[in-house]
């Protein structure tokens, strides 16, 4: 099964583990210096920033923000739709990249091209567009506007990408020698699918699935215009660190975000604990 | 080849772009920043400001004035300015937004010491309706009968809401027999009619003119330069409503420049052009065409019952702090008491 390890986890193996040396030289502890000045400047120290902010009050501020009824309201809302976003876009987005890598079609050049349109597009626009397609005035007859489900359209539209372009290029890297191998040594379509394919897949998908939650749980933009902004009912997380901030609560503002800080780390480990495992197995 | 030649051509205007920025900069830093004024406003400004400071640029004071601008919700701006954006003159939608900057020690505590009070531009709340208003609203009352699909800012999140908010409490706190009880419920029956609550009064009026709800809650000026762009909406002025009052004010290092520009916004001429885009005068005897009012030739017609935040909710600091109290404010318990949809 040695050849299943196509497209895996590419990290060293020693990683992490009791009594590895250092391979660090002098270039590239260099390298690994600058590195982390960039790291901490633009990401670490700005994150500190918050999490003491969201800290001024102890652990009331956290108390405060979780009770609040629309604030608690607001978290589930948001997590669980990026959730069911992410599952949507793990089958969607693995059966676009499938198309874009396997198939030869009139257009698949296009198609490539237009998937990264919601990275592209200001999300404030995305949502203009998703409202005069999907809207009271929409020319389908759908109007999904101020609902929940346009929360799950806006999201479901700017989180397209992430899986179809991580999972593309693995995808594009398997050997079709293997698949044929094994097909002539008699396994069925669905027995490569399980054990060759999607195994070398997961990892890929894992990461793709971690940028789309993270990415989903943060989005602001799109849902200006279409979701109606509704306590209890379509208002999402971004939406209330707003109204905190509005309302001049820094500390509050800091608390949510410092939350969903910790809801984005944990889904992102679970993925990658899933993802292990699976290649393990594979 | 052709490549080539393109990536010379992005260089050459890479190099050719900065290069005459900084020429720009270098003609108009000769007499150095004193000559330049920086407005920071909220933002409909943007379109009302264009004519002001051209109109401004071709008096004597203004000849050689330049000016920076920046607009953007009310609230944003004035957090901005806090945090170090540099400004000359501040013009945002209400008044505690101007307070804070006061707080921060950045605006004199005497900037609304003058014969306006501090306010540069005035508007009233009015109802934006679809073209030829289906609904037949014309009142208050009419807001809150069964299946009327109301939208207006979330107070919360947008400043300017407020005024929207408090203009409906003022209609029912101030009707006959009317009480702070009945307000409540009134503002309790509007919001239940709301179908969304976005950020921000623009953002409001874009989902609107999309196709959201049957009534917008807006300010005059918005309303009438909506229908100047030819979105197809009408706005009905009820008879009883909020007067809206934009303050300015000048940073306390203002350059001299702004002190003359203040000075022609509240001007016979810097008053007109800000009719124009729709705004009320805050002096007397203007009298111009404004395109997009119900009545171009008469485009602000008394409102029959005027309430004003000093008069009616004995001013900002207090209205701030019953209504809109992140905690205790009555409307933030009716936005969180409401559970729509469950």
């Amino acid at each position: 099964m040695t050849t299943a390890v196509l497209g895996q986890d590419t990290r060293p193996v020693g990683r992490g583990r009791p009594g590895v040396r250092s391979t660090l030289t002098g270039g590239s502890a260099l390298g690994l210096g600058i590195a982390m000045i960039w790291f901490s400047l633009l990401v670490l120290i700005p994150l500190a920033a918050i999490v003491a902010t969201a800290g001024k009050d102890g652990w009331s501020g956290y108390v405060d923000t979780l009770t609040n009824p629309q604030t608690w309201a607001a978290i589930k809302l948001t997590v669980g739709q990026s959730a069911l976003v992410t599952a949507v876009n793990v089958v969607m987005g693995t059966l676009i990249a499938w198309v874009l890598v396997r198939d030869r079609f009139w257009g698949r050049g296009l198609l490539d091209l237009v998937i990264d349109i919601p990275f592209a597009m200001p999300t404030i626009v995305a949502g203009l567009v998703l409202l005069g397609l999907y809207g009271p005035k929409g020319p389908l007859g759908i109007n999904v506007a101020n609902t929940r489900t346009s929360v799950t359209l806006a999201l479901a539209f700017v989180t397209l990408p992430f899986i179809v372009r991580t999972v593309q290029p693995v995808l594009a890297e398997l050997d079709a020698d293997v698949e044929e191998a094994a097909a002539s040594l008699g396994a069925g379509r669905l027995t490569i699918l399980r054990r060759l394919v999607l195994p070398s897949l997961v990892p890929a998908i894992a990461a793709g699935a971690a940028l789309s939650f993270a990415r989903a749980i943060s989005e602001y933009g799109s849902l200006v215009l279409l979701s109606g902004m509704l306590p209890y009912k379509t208002e999402v997380v971004s939406v209330r660190v707003l109204s905190f901030i509005e309302g001049g609560d820094q500390t509050s503002a800091a608390a949510l975000a410092t939350i969903m800080l910790f809801v984005a780390l944990f889904v992102i480990v679970v993925l990658d604990i899933i993802q292990r495992r699976v290649a393990r197995r594979g | 080849m052709i490549q080539r030649i393109r990536i010379v051509a992005l260089a050459a205007a890479a190099l050719a772009i900065p290069a005459a920025l900084s020429g720009c900069a270098a003609s108009s830093g000769a007499s150095s920043d004193k000559d330049s004024v920086s407005v920071v406003g909220f933002s409909v400004l943007k379109t009302a400001n264009e004519p002001v400071i051209a109109d401004f640029q071709k008096t004597s004071e203004g000849k050689d004035v330049s000016f920076t601008t920046s607009y953007g919700a009310s609230g944003d701006q004035s957090r901005a300015v806090a945090g170090g954006l540099h400004a000359d003159e501040v013009h945002l939608s209400l008044e505690p937004d101007v307070a804070s900057l006061v707080d921060a020690g950045l605006v004199d505590a005497s900037w609304n010491q003058t014969p306006t009070k501090g306010i540069l531009t005035d508007s009233e709340v009015v109802f934006l309706v679809r073209k030829g208003n289906p609904l037949g609203i014309k009142t208050w009352d009419d807001l809150v009968k069964p299946g009327v699909k109301i939208i207006t800012p979330n107070p919360a999140s947008s400043g300017s809401a407020k005024w929207n908010i408090l203009a409906a409490w003022a209609h029912a706190a101030n009707a006959p027999g009317g009480n702070d009880t009945k307000a409540k419920a009134f503002v309790t029956k509007v919001l239940d009619n709301t179908v969304a609550l976005p950020g921000s009064g623009s953002d409001a009026l874009a989902s609107f003119v999309a196709g959201n709800g049957d009534v917008l809650l807006a300010y005059e000026n918005d309303s009438i330069q909506a229908r100047a762009a030819g979105d197809d909406v009408d706005y009905i002025l009820p008879d009883d409503t909020l007067l809206i009052q934009n303050p300015v004010a000048l940073t306390t290092d203002a350059s001299a420049p702004a002190a003359d520009f203040l000075k022609f916004q509240l001007s016979e001429a810097g008053q007109s052009d800000y009719a124009k885009a729709g705004f009320r005068p805050v002096i007397q005897g203007i009298d111009v065409d404004v395109p997009g009012a119900n009545d171009p030739s008469n485009p602000f017609p008394a409102v029959k019952t005027q309430y004003t935040i000093d008069k009616t909710f004995g001013g900002w600091e207090k209205a701030n702090a019953e209504f809109f109290d992140d905690k205790t404010g009555v409307i933030t318990k009716i936005i969180a008491g409401l559970n729509v949809g469950g």
